[in-house]
């Protein structure tokens, strides 16, 4: 291809030069200085100077001596699974459901993605007031549906505080998060499968496929890669995601939604251990960058040119 | 990507059962989707007596009261403005640099781009709890290094201060808001450059994969006519592919203004009392004597406006920068 206008000169350098400037100082530096502090005992309002170097203690304490962490990894583990998993199988489930183009179809996508549009702090705070045990409208109706349907409560329904309490607190949350996020799921599986070529749909209809097989066979193979980079880019999302937890739970009861993001903000801010946050931030970074490199190995659109 | 919509059209014979079901689940679903977007904006109009009711209320005299609180309080302009700044600002740069990197990535061979499109991508995932540490950290040693030297620098960091309305930023209410109030107020002036540039980092990665996506689809023809003529890649990127790329800066625009115009941890640690951006002043309802449920909503409400408003006018635009990104790999 005769694609490169330009010859091996400085040229290119200049318009990458702001990017990579605004890149290194806004995010490589930033993780380079957590690194770096990493190795340090330093607590917030003591200046650095008074800081001291401990070596690999930080690391240590948080892959050794500290149980907080790993139950922090275990709710991080569930939360994402879970999230993952219920988000991929509707939204996948939905897709194929109401794949066939119908009249005011863009009118319903607009609507599915506004809880993308929104602010998650506010996605988060209305949760919060819709959930609250004294003045939350899901409360009331389900406590009133409990009355009616006494079998409700026996398997636990029925409780006067979806957030409040330790046993219910994360799936709640993680119903939250599906409420928030399948519609990105739908919507982008929903594009890949009626982006399929037509002759290959026919030519299965004409072999006389059924439903379930042209699914199963047909349709799902054919948009697998797309899956698999649909489901790695939400793993990390939940994995980066914060602020909905922040502001409706903070992590509580009892840390039972304290996923690593949090644990890593009460770690700074709460505990002032700026430190062992900035190790725990190691921890996190390091899981995100594995499944981003698979990522990487699956798809990268901007390296399709080169082959 | 928008063929679905013409290629096939419903025959208009007879009601199918099926379409019937279609419709049913997707007015259900879309109903899911709104309810609490609903029962926001109806709080907001509520009186706090109707809020604190333990029978939930449908029918209620509505209220401007607490919108009217909100306006009411001086510095509810200021957030705004806030709000306003950082995510007009932090959109700018992003989408000047990044689709200078786009055309150099798309168009251009040069050691290293492989390089440079890997890393772009990899940046991507860098959650920005790891960032809050350093931001703090970094942001308060500058700040430290301010107060050190009294004689050198505190006179345009005054200036500044007395500029923008006195320097008594925080009570000493020795809560975590106020200790970060202290240390932060003032960081590099008042926390809002540092905002940018990090609104700017963490979108350029996506935003950068979007525009390459862009130019890749402009027909080369044209470049190279330029470039015989005797153009520079500055003069061809300037006057032949910006021109064309207007649909992919408004995709770019909407992606990170909202993300701006939202984000809330980042500024939440860097802001002060006077640069809080509206997230940030929202949040703070929460702990000043009890949870303020109407006036939570009636700044929810408003917050939510804009991004709304730019769904319903560039849904089909969002849509396919959402899924550009995951249906091309």
């Amino acid at each position: 291809m005769q694609n490169r206008l330009s010859p091996q000169n400085l040229t290119p350098y200049l318009f990458i030069l702001p990017a990579a400037v605004v890149l290194v100082v806004g995010l490589i530096v930033p993780v380079g200085n957590a690194l770096y502090m990493s190795f340090f005992d330093w607590d917030m309002g003591t200046s650095w100077d008074e800081a001291k170097n401990i070596g690999w203690d930080n690391y240590v304490r948080m892959l050794w001596n500290d149980p907080s962490i790993w139950k922090s990894v275990w709710v991080t583990v569930k939360y994402t699974f879970w999230t993952t998993l219920i988000e991929m199988i509707v939204g996948i489930g939905l897709a194929l459901a109401l794949e066939k183009p119908i009249r005011g179809a863009a009118f319903f996508r607009t609507i599915f993605i506004l809880p993308l549009m929104m602010s998650p702090l506010i996605v988060g705070l209305i949760w919060r007031y819709m959930l609250d045990g004294r003045t939350g409208v899901f409360t009331y109706y389900i406590d009133q549906l409990g009355r009616s349907f006494p079998f409700l409560q026996e398997y636990g329904f029925v409780r006067t505080g979806y957030l409040a309490e330790v046993s219910s607190a994360l799936p709640t949350a993680i119903g939250v998060d599906v409420w928030q996020w399948t519609p990105f799921i739908f919507i982008i599986i929903l594009a890949g499968l009626q982006g399929l070529p037509d002759d290959v749909i026919k030519a299965a209809y004409i072999d006389g496929a059924n439903w379930w097989q042209m699914t199963m066979q047909i349709k799902l193979p054919m948009i697998f890669p797309l899956i698999i980079v649909t489901l790695l880019m939400r793993l990390i999302d939940v994995l980066r995601a914060l602020e909905v937890l922040f502001i409706m739970t903070f992590g509580g009861p009892a840390a039972s939604t304290e996923v690593l993001s949090l644990k890593i903000y009460k770690t700074a801010f709460e505990s002032r251990d700026l430190g062992y946050a900035s190790s725990i931030s190691m921890l996190l970074i390091s899981i995100t960058l594995i499944l981003s490199l698979v990522i990487l190995f699956y798809s990268n659109p901007m390296q399709q040119e080169d082959r | 990507m928008t063929a679905q919509a013409t290629s096939q059209q419903a025959p208009a014979r007879g009601i199918k059962w099926s379409t019937v079901a279609h419709y049913a689940l997707l007015i259900f679903l879309a109903l899911i989707i709104i309810f609490p977007g609903y029962m926001m904006i109806l709080t907001s109009l509520k009186r706090q007596v109707v809020i604190m009711s333990k029978e939930p209320v449908w029918m209620f005299a509505p209220s401007l009261a607490n919108y009217e609180k909100i306006l009411e309080q001086e510095n509810f302009l200021r957030h705004l403005i806030s709000s306003i700044y950082v995510g007009i600002a932090s959109t700018l740069l992003t989408l000047f640099i990044s689709s200078w990197a786009a055309y150099a990535i798309s168009r251009m061979k040069f050691p290293g781009r492989g390089l440079m499109a890997n890393t772009t991508l990899l940046v991507r995932m860098v959650p920005p709890a790891v960032l809050t540490v350093p931001i703090f950290a970094l942001w308060g040693r500058w700040e430290n290094l301010w107060f050190q030297q009294p004689d050198t620098a505190p006179s345009l960091h005054t200036t500044y201060l007395d500029w923008i309305g006195g320097s008594a930023l925080c009570t000493a209410n020795g809560d975590l808001m106020d200790a970060l109030c202290n240390i932060f107020s003032d960081g590099l002036l008042d926390g809002r450059l540092g905002l940018i540039l990090f609104y700017s980092a963490l979108n350029l990665p996506f935003i950068v994969w979007l525009l390459v996506g862009f130019i890749n689809q402009i027909p080369i023809d044209l470049e190279e006519a330029a470039i015989v003529d005797g153009a520079t890649p500055f003069q061809v990127f300037n006057r032949i592919i910006s021109p064309l790329m207007r649909g992919g800066y408004a995709v770019a625009a909407i992606f990170t203004f909202r993300i701006a115009w939202n984000e809330f941890i980042l500024a939440l640690i860097l802001t002060g009392r006077r640069t809080y951006t509206l997230p940030v002043k929202t949040s703070l309802f929460t702990s000043e004597e009890g949870v303020l449920w109407g006036l939570i909503m009636a700044m929810g409400t408003l917050i939510v406006l804009p991004p709304l408003l730019l769904t319903f006018f560039a849904a089909r635009q969002i849509i396919s920068g959402m899924t550009a990104g995951a249906v091309k790999g």
